[in-house]
């Protein structure tokens, strides 16, 4: 059942219900704070628990015991006064912390004293030849019918890219019973001299020994190829083959589904049409909001946690949705403090989780080719513009992202550049010689997801109309 | 070190970047000087309306001035600024609404001006086939239509500096003072001086004239708009209301552009807006009254565009009436890009010529001062 928001105004309002917005919203609830928790998805769990409380995959081993974590979060947030809504939209987020949702096809408006988004992560876009064509689909798709519906592939299946969660998805659909031909792994052989230094941290860090075995068991099962440092997928109107390039030799292989994944990037659109501020990470090639230690952004009362706030994976995710969470009953209820877990505890939970992250950002760090096409290949699949096309746009002057719409519309289609934002920053800093920092993001706006014209129309009257009509 | 040019134009709207180019059409070596880029606001982000229709009378010289310019723009820019011609039509939606119509297409018919044109219930469901069956008619100016703004507003600053103009972007212009016949304007750590000043600086242009001592009754504004997604083509002509706030306008890659004056909160020193949703609302209500058609279209974007409001909504446009080579060209109150082109090759005979032959005489801003003083 969905039903709107109870109230017009919160403590706190949590946007996103996976690790971090879970953990933030337990703990802002028990301290007394009155809080509402708004989540896109049918229930609780985010990408990484999803389906937590009603996935038909039983046995715990299949999805791996790092996923059942999930349900102690989701316990401890029921068990909290917490109100939560599912299937819940936030389209609309403003420095003055006024929020629009949408659920079950009407949209209303809460205002908080404090927001604290966690909306988690996206795939990275990876733009290779036929990216677009019905057949490739991305591994994080894959892993939603898999974990919500126990669908696996069962046709001629490839793999393609790099990345924890890349073996994490072949280990479940093995174990699921699906198909999988071939792995083909795209990771730079120089990025393991790179992330050489930073080893010693991984191989004491929980990451290592879970990371290895699962590889281990993947590699058991299906040929893996790796040093990919070309990749195409081809067909007339579907998917028909993949090539690929590796050890300089070329190969194609006849593939009905083809995979894709190169890691995650935190999701900023709200946070961005919101106006907070961000910054390019030159070790995770994305952009991460500006935060202080408390996951505070350079919006007041406006802080982020979990992997929009940078990636770091699920575990760091809980502690800074804590954080974030102490940080607000510190600003609204410090007589509750008291209750909750120190700062410097949670400090250190947070170090103890990022262990060995800089390790797997520099080892994962996808290869230039694969996040920077040329040629024909499709950069913003809302307008179908390719890198030429926007390498022509650069070379009559248009100069940043924004500029480019004037252009070329990328960015203005219903995804407000979700699928291409990075790779025009990253092709457009190339072909100018500048940084992306330099020639920055699209402004992004509101509605942050597309609204009906009809729910719109249909939202109560704002009370100046009221008046207005009362006084006839 | 100090570069000598012709003139400085202070700000990179359509407003500003035509004038530049229109200098450069009559021989000079202007600079333009834009705080972000060519198109960072209002001109970049409004409705791009190409509209004769429905103006205040002080300005529709200028107006008309400027549609001959829109209907060759190609010819001047190299680029057609997704310039299209359907008409733009004023819907009366009851006989009160006409009849005020029917009274403004005779004041204009007296004055010479015969670009609106008065039409009943059927000349309105052919020119607007989805509007409401209870609107009696209105008024249509046929030569009207739209653009892109923000294609039209980069293509004149293109051209601009194509045909000689020095562009400067991303550093605001600052220290304005004028010394032994010159202006002087730093950017960043160069200095440029010329013995005419543009100040067509939109949002901002009030601080400057107020600096140089010509304070003027104006207001910071970011009229909002949003865009729909794709829907079958329906409509032709820019539609405006009578009676309501609203504009709408169909794209022909079927988007359609909702707009009409809600307001957003500007955060002008900034560079922000925050829209107000609940003004949206009304527009999505007009729009679900009068098009049914659209009920089911998706809102994917708004946004607002900040600009300069007059007191009495009419741009401050021509010399100073202070200070020797000094212009203004501010203040479009919500409706200037239709006529930035016509405005920039006007200040450009202003600035050249001493004079021009477009009737702009009501928009000087001497028109804030009592002569008596």
């Amino acid at each position: 059942m969905t039903v709107a928001p109870k109230r017009e105004d919160y403590d706190v309002v949590v946007i996103g219900a996976g690790p971090a917005g879970l953990a933030a919203a337990a703990i802002s609830a028990e301290a007394g704070l009155s809080t509402l928790l708004l989540d896109e998805n049918v229930g609780p769990g985010g990408q990484v628990f999803r389906a937590i409380s009603s996935t038909p995959v039983t046995d715990r081993n299949q999805l791996g015991a790092d996923y059942w974590v999930g349900a102690d979060l989701v316990q401890s947030l029921r068990a909290s006064s917490a109100e939560v809504i599912h299937r819940a939209t936030v389209w609309s987020l403003d420095r003055n912390l006024d929020i629009a949702v949408s659920v079950g096809g009407a949209s209303a408006f809460v205002k908080a004293k404090r927001v604290i988004l966690a909306t988690g992560a996206l795939e990275r876009p990876f733009p290779i030849p036929g990216w677009t064509l019905p057949g490739v689909m991305t591994a994080g798709a894959a892993q939603t019918m898999l974990k919500s519906s126990a669908l696996v592939p069962d046709g001629r299946t490839v793999i393609a890219g790099q990345g924890p969660l890349l073996w994490l998805l072949a280990a479940q659909i093995l174990r699921l019973g699906g198909r999988i031909d071939r792995i083909l792994d795209t990771t730079e052989r120089g990025n393991y001299i790179a992330a050489l230094p930073h080893a010693f941290a991984f191989l004491t860090s929980p990451y290592f020994a879970k990371g290895l075995s699962m590889m281990r068991e993947v590699k058991a099962k299906v040929q893996v190829v790796s040093g990919v440092t070309e990749l195409a997928a081809a067909g007339d109107l579907q998917l028909a083959n993949v090539s690929y390039v590796a050890s300089g030799k070329r190969e194609t292989i006849p593939a009905d589904l083809l995979l894709l994944h190169q890691g995650v990037v935190p999701n900023v659109n709200l946070a961005m049409a919101a106006g907070v501020e961000h910054h390019w990470d030159e070790l995770q090639l994305c952009w991460s909001p500006v935060l202080d230690a408390s996951g505070n952004s350079s919006v007041a009362g406006i802080a982020i946690a979990g992997d929009g706030a940078g990636i770091g994976g699920a575990n760091a995710a809980i502690v800074r949705g804590r954080i974030a969470a102490r940080a607000a009953v510190e600003a609204l209820a410090p007589a509750a403090v008291a209750k909750l877990a120190s700062m410097a505890t949670l400090r250190a939970d947070l170090a103890k989780a990022e262990r060995g992250r800089v390790f797997l950002d520099t080892l994962f760090r996808p290869a230039p080719q694969f996040r920077i096409p040329s040629g024909d290949t499709i950069v913003c699949r809302c307008e179908e513009v390719t890198a030429k096309d926007v390498l022509d746009s650069v070379a009559i002057g248009a100069t940043g992202p924004n500029q480019l719409k004037a252009y070329r519309r990328t960015g203005m289609g219903p995804c407000q550049g979700r699928l291409c934002g990075l790779t025009v920053t990253e092709l457009m800093a190339q072909a100018r010689a500048k940084t992306p920092q330099e020639i920055g993001y699209y402004r992004l706006r509101a509605p942050v997801k597309p609204i009906t014209l009809a729910e719109l129309a249909a939202v109560p009257k704002s009370e100046a109309d009221v008046k207005a009509v009362v006084r006839g | 070190m100090t570069q000598n040019v012709d003139a400085i134009v202070v700000g990179g709207g359509i407003h500003g970047c035509s004038t530049a180019l229109h200098l450069c059409l009559a021989g000079l070596k202007p600079v333009l000087i834009e705080k972000d880029y060519a198109g960072r606001h209002a001109s970049g982000v409004n409705a791009g309306g190409v509209r004769q229709l429905a103006r205040h009378i002080p300005e529709i010289p200028l107006s008309i001035r400027s549609m001959g310019i829109w209907e060759n723009i190609k010819d001047l820019l190299d680029d057609d600024c997704s310039f299209e011609s359907y008409g733009q039509v004023l819907v009366a939606e009851n006989e009160e609404e006409l009849a005020v119509c029917r009274a403004r297409v005779v004041e204009l018919n007296a004055l010479g001006f015969t670009h609106e044109e008065l039409i009943d219930g059927a000349e309105l469901r052919r020119l607007v086939p989805a509007v409401a069956e209870t609107c009696p008619g209105g008024v249509v100016s046929r030569r009207d239509g739209a653009a892109n703004p923000a294609q039209t507003t980069t293509a004149f600053r293109r051209k601009a500096q194509q045909l000689g103009a020095t562009v400067r972007e991303g550093v605001a212009a600052s220290n304005i003072r004028y010394s032994a016949g010159l202006w002087y304007v730093d950017v960043g750590a160069e200095t440029f001086a010329a013995p005419v000043l543009v100040n067509a600086a939109g949002a901002w242009a009030g601080k400057i004239s107020a600096a140089l001592g010509e304070p003027v009754p104006v207001e910071t504004v970011a009229p909002m708009l949003m865009i729909t997604s794709r829907v079958p083509h329906f409509i032709d002509p820019v539609v405006i209301l009578r009676g309501r706030k609203l504009s709408f306008k169909q794209f022909s890659n079927g988007t359609v552009l909702i707009g009409g004056g809600h307001l957003a909160m500007p955060y002008r020193d900034r560079n922000e807006t925050v829209l107000d949703w609940k003004s949206l609302a009304i527009s999505a209500r007009t729009v679900f009254e009068l098009f049914p058609v659209m009920r089911s279209a998706t809102i994917v974007r708004a946004w607002a565009g900040i600009e300069a409001k007059m007191k009495d909504d009419i741009p401050v446009f021509g010399p100073s009436s202070r200070h020797k080579g000094l212009y203004h060209q501010f203040g479009f109150s919500l409706h200037g890009f239709q006529l930035g082109p016509g405005a920039g090759a006007v200040m450009a005979e202003l600035i050249v010529n001493g004079g021009t032959q477009t009737r702009i005489s009501d928009l000087g801003i001497d028109r804030f001062y009592s002569p008596t003083l």
